[in-house]
């Protein structure tokens, strides 16, 4: 047993053992359960995939005159200003209103961290307070006050396989899918992700102190669409989408490589953000956990060609099979294609490891657990208030 | 074994000649499709892999595409990727036909094999990051 503060020292004294959650399965399988436990503190996870549910606030400062900015544009793309006079957040998938998907907020948000200006346009009413009612101006980075990612749905416990059944070619958030169940495409990390390690959420909860875009960030409440009632297996461990996180950290300590703008064609405007999460090894319960490989890790195949909420499903897979390149589905062979990428899940993975390692990094035990239990609510369509 | 990639043009009335009929029994050639865009009266266009014959076995179906009015260059099409910005996803692969782009263990980086490509663009549009693109 060891606790935060036990962990956190050795951190600082330079002398946690850290190892990423890939590390930690040969680890295992060489020394035993007990003799790790003992061993190691902390066990690094990571994921570099896109997540739609993301965006930033943005406080521009005051103009002279100023102005109480009612509608806002960054480079063409429509940020939401219904917030105080000089705010604004600016969601990752918004299409640019001159370039359609080829551009968006997820462009912009890529173009701030990359030391670029932006093209502000703002207008207004105009108030005895705020008399200026257009603003025309270029902004970056260092000339605005706050800047932070504020991701509502991040870090998805698990996610489905998509695969189309139908004639047609289908455009997806999970890519193209070819017809006739012509591909397969998966978008997880596996063994590596976060909430695929620590499946009741006993060390992620709110204000664990995460990697987050290449800076520091923080999980700041459940993500939305939090579903950790979910079909688990024996292991604990969800077999579809199931737990998320709500994710907080400065834009400005950011970095372009862990936050890219991604489009998906026909489908729209997304973005790779890059997370990093450790796990304390509190007991020999975590270790179990964060030793799990991608034999051990199942997902569901989803027919998307069906477009309604409930898709048909053709079962379970393992990422180890998904891995491997194909999958079965009804006796044939389809070949699989990941969509997150898991060679920068193990930059961050390291990087994050690295952090902790040198003593830079210290972890935060939750403020808060997240809910164990709850559904996503479907939305009907009502005629009138009361039915 | 030598191999040969082709497009060829040809006018509107020979988009009923069986072409390829001749190339694998008059000349003992192997030929893959690579792409195809063929409308009766219509200029047609056909991009065609030639292999399994010698390279003159190979110049003599050319030649013969040439003699029937057939306009035959080289494919000198190429898909380009901007490695560099590349985030190793694996989205492109999902839609390539013909394994020119793979990603796999151990190191989970994408790889882009040339001679593999047939340069039919599905990857164009497929790439999330918009960094591969078709160069003439």
């Amino acid at each position: 047993m060891k606790t935060y503060a036990e962990i956190n020292e050795k951190i600082k004294q330079g002398k946690a053992v850290v190892v990423t959650a890939e590390e930690i399965i040969e680890l295992v399988k060489d020394q035993g359960y007990e003799k790790t436990a003992a061993k190691v503190d902390v066990v690094t996870t990571a994921t570099f995939g896109p997540m739609c549910s993301s965006g930033a606030f943005l406080n521009f400062g005051h103009s002279d005159p100023p102005i109480r900015m009612g509608k806002v544009w960054l480079n063409e793309v429509m940020a939401y200003a219904g917030v105080a006079a000089v705010d604004a957040y600016i969601g990752a998938t918004e299409p640019s209103e001159t370039q359609g998907l080829k551009y968006g907020g997820a462009h912009v948000i890529e173009d701030l961290v990359a030391g670029k200006r932006v093209h502000l346009k703002a207008n207004s009413y105009g108030t005895d307070c705020y008399p200026c009612r257009e603003i025309d101006t270029w902004i970056g980075l260092e000339d605005i006050n706050q800047a932070y990612l504020f991701n509502p749905r991040n870090a998805y416990q698990n996610y489905p396989v998509a695969v189309n059944s139908s004639e047609h070619t289908i455009y997806t958030y999970m890519g193209t899918l070819l017809p006739h169940l012509g591909n397969a495409t998966y978008s997880n990390a596996g063994e590596l992700s976060p909430l695929l390690n620590d499946p009741y959420y006993r060390t992620i909860g709110i204000g664990t102190k995460i990697f987050l875009g290449g800076g520091v960030g923080y999980v700041a409440w459940q993500g939305t669409q939090h579903h950790p009632s979910q079909n688990r297996a024996d292991n604990g461990v969800p077999l579809s989408t199931a737990g998320t996180l709500a994710l907080i950290g400065d834009l400005k300590q950011m970095k372009q490589e862990f936050l890219r703008a991604a489009i998906f064609e026909r489908y729209g405007v997304s973005m790779y953000v890059g997370v990093g999460v450790p796990i304390p090894i509190l007991d020999e319960e975590m270790l179990h956990y964060t030793a799990v490989s991608n034999h051990e890790l199942k997902t569901t195949i989803v027919d998307y060609s069906v477009p309604k909420r409930v898709k048909p499903n053709y079962g379970q897979v393992s990422y180890a099979e998904l891995r491997s390149g194909s999958i079965e589905i009804n006796g044939k062979k389809i070949p699989t294609a990941p969509l997150s990428s898991l060679a920068k899940a193990r930059q961050i993975a390291e990087i994050l490891k690295e952090w902790i390692t040198k003593g830079e990094f210290t972890l935060t035990e939750p403020v808060e657990s997240l809910p164990l239990q709850s559904k996503p609510q479907s939305l009907e369509i009502r005629e009138k208030e009361r039915e | 074994m030598p191999k040969r990639k082709v497009v060829l043009t040809f006018p509107d009335k020979l988009t009923e000649k069986p072409l390829t009929y001749h190339l694998v029994k008059d000349y003992n050639l192997a030929i893959n499709i690579l792409k195809a865009k063929i409308v009766p009266g219509e200029e047609g266009k056909l991009v065609l892999e030639l292999f399994n014959g010698s390279e003159e076995s190979i110049l003599a179906g050319i030649n013969y595409l040439k003699d029937q009015g057939i306009h035959v260059e080289p494919l000198s099409q190429e898909i380009v990727l901007e490695e560099t910005a590349c985030i190793n996803c694996g989205s492109c692969t999902a839609v390539c036909p013909s394994q020119a782009l793979t990603i796999k263990a151990p190191d989970w980086k994408l790889n882009f094999d040339k001679e593999q490509c047939i340069v039919c663009e599905m990857c164009v549009n497929a790439c999330p990051m918009r960094i591969i693109k078709v160069s003439f």
